[in-house]
């Protein structure tokens, strides 16, 4: 499902964010990417997301090379991949229901659609009755759930959080965990950034760990 | 077979789908960004106003010059003669010499206007009655009004008609009042050229202060547009909410100048007619109407677009998920 083949990625000042990474992630697997803050772990997720062009090497999404993939197909490269990020990114000034159905409405999903899936999906994260409320009334670990809801609502093929249990305690992010592993058990390929090693070391799936951009674990299935 | 049909029926629903998606997201962001403009409603005043007093100014302008053109051109007679006839020259002289003039072949009519008349109409209207009062003797002449015929409206010849007339022995001093009809018309010319100078520069400040006001309000919702790029949001997605919000205020501001101009004709609108019957005229201002109103919303609205593309096209591709690494 993503493959990445001797990927390197340096950034102007010289420093060398990725360095020859090759790995292959399949269709229904749940992976942990675990390293130090800086050793390269966000720059892998970018480049799946087209934030960033690697300086060498091939990134496949589905099978399609993204070099490939020009400016203008950027936005809908981006709709087949749902991302919770660790600071949530919600948006303030709108309701829980209206951050969520974000990506249906840009996907021009008709309104009662909208409703349809935007409900499923808070209904999935334990949020349904919490719709009208703002992102600001909620705790962290609601808000979180809030862009998981919105990550899965377009109901992408792979699933990518930077950090998502960065802000919580043990348990909610135990929980947390548990939501990524149900999305995955329904087909969806998923990849978690985590220096969390205590947790995700719990959980039985395969790690990738990079050290100063290198690949030096789990690099095969 | 079966399946291409049906192929091509979905990919149809596909397209009709993604149409009226389409549709759905422009009248949201019509919606939206009209409740933000309005959620606001003192910068928004502001900024209408400002657009509104820009497009007032050259559209008054004009307004005016209309008018004016409107006012010479309801002379049918462009030309008077006004003949001031010699101290002894008395009424019924006067009244001869009045006949005999108009029926000179290129004179329409010739009226005479009796100096006592002219001294009574002169001090009610001027306020001067307590000075020409006091005066031993009325030092207004005896006075006849000639109106060339109609065919004679060149100089050449109204220049022969006026010397002829200033020859006759009753004529003290014969004025040919045509230089302020011209100096009239000049000044109409110029005021026209002014509002087209002064509209194309107010034009172009509308645009650029409405791609400030819209670069502003990109600022302030820079995450938002980074968040919306990163779920897959299309440049053109982005960009309608702006368009409209530069819509809504330009055609506001158009909204603002036509009342404005609108208002201060209707201001003006008492005097003139008054200072018109003073001149024996029947002259009233001419409002832009509603049709002038509508113009001014629609070409606030075109100016509003301009300034809202300009902005989007200068500032939103630089912002992009990718820029400012985290």
């Amino acid at each position: 499902m993503i493959t990445f083949d001797r990927v390197s990625k340096r950034y102007g000042e010289g420093h060398d964010a990725l360095r020859e990474v090759s790995v292959e992630i399949d269709r229904d697997e749940l992976v942990f990417l675990t390293g130090h803050s800086g050793a390269g772990k966000s720059t892998l997720l970018r480049l799946i997301m087209l934030m960033d062009r690697p300086t060498r090497g091939r990134v496949l999404v589905d099978g399609r090379d993204l070099a490939g993939v020009g400016p203008r197909g950027i936005p809908r490269h981006r709709r087949d991949i749902g991302v919770v990020f660790q600071n949530h990114q919600l948006l303030f000034d709108r309701s829980v229901f209206d951050n969520v159905a974000l990506p249906l409405v840009i996907a021009g999903f008709d309104h009662r659609e909208i409703g349809r899936r935007v409900r499923a999906a808070l209904g999935k994260v334990g949020l349904h009755e919490r719709e009208r409320a703002m992102p600001v009334t909620l705790s962290g670990g609601e808000q979180q759930r809030v862009g998981i809801a919105r990550a899965v609502v377009g109901r992408p093929k792979i699933l990518l959080a930077d950090e998502p249990t960065g802000n919580l305690d043990p348990a909610l992010s135990a929980e947390i965990m548990r939501l990524f592993e149900d999305f995955n058990r329904v087909g969806v390929t998923v990849l978690i950034a985590s220096h969390d090693l205590v947790l995700v070391s719990r959980l039985h799936h395969r790690i990738l760990t990079l050290r100063e951009g290198r690949l030096v674990r789990g690099s095969a299935p | 077979m079966s399946s291409r049909r049906e192929g091509a029926s979905r990919s149809r629903t596909l397209l009709a789908h993604r149409l009226a998606g389409w549709l759905q997201h422009h009248r949201l962001s019509a919606a939206d960004s009209l409740l933000k403009v309005l959620d606001n409603p003192f910068a928004s005043v502001l900024t209408w106003l400002v657009i509104g007093i820009a497009l007032a100014l050259p559209v008054g302008l004009d307004q005016v010059m209309d008018n004016a053109g409107r006012l010479g051109a309801s002379w049918d007679h462009p030309a008077q003669l006004s003949l001031f006839l010699r101290e002894d020259i008395d009424g019924a002289q006067a009244q001869a010499l009045a006949a005999r003039v108009a029926g000179r072949a290129d004179v329409e009519a010739a009226s005479f206007l009796a100096r006592d008349a002219a001294l009574e109409e002169f001090s009610t209207l001027s306020g001067f009655a307590d000075v020409l009062a006091s005066m031993p003797q009325n030092p207004l002449p005896n006075l006849l009004l000639v109106t060339p015929a109609p065919g004679l409206e060149d100089a050449a010849l109204l220049q022969a008609l006026h010397a002829d007339l200033a020859a006759l022995d009753e004529v003290d001093e014969a004025v040919l009042d045509m230089a302020w009809l011209q100096r009239l018309r000049g000044l109409i010319d110029l005021g026209r050229r002014a509002a087209l100078v002064l509209g194309a520069m107010l034009v172009l400040g509308v645009v650029l202060i409405l791609g400030n006001t819209i670069r502003l309000s990109i600022e302030s919702r820079r995450e938002e547009i980074v968040v919306v790029k990163l779920v897959g949001g299309s440049n053109a997605f982005v960009r309608r909410p702006f368009l409209y919000t530069g819509l809504w205020y330009g055609s506001g501001g158009g909204l603002v100048a036509g009342l404005l101009v609108w208002g201060a004709l209707w201001y003006l609108g008492e005097p003139v007619a008054r200072l018109a019957a003073l001149y024996g005229s029947s002259f009233e201002l001419a409002g832009p109407g509603v049709m002038g109103v509508l113009n001014l919303v629609i070409l606030g609205g075109l100016l509003g677009l301009a300034g809202a593309w300009l902005a989007v096209a200068r500032h939103l591709s630089a912002i992009e998920p990718g820029a400012g690494r985290a």
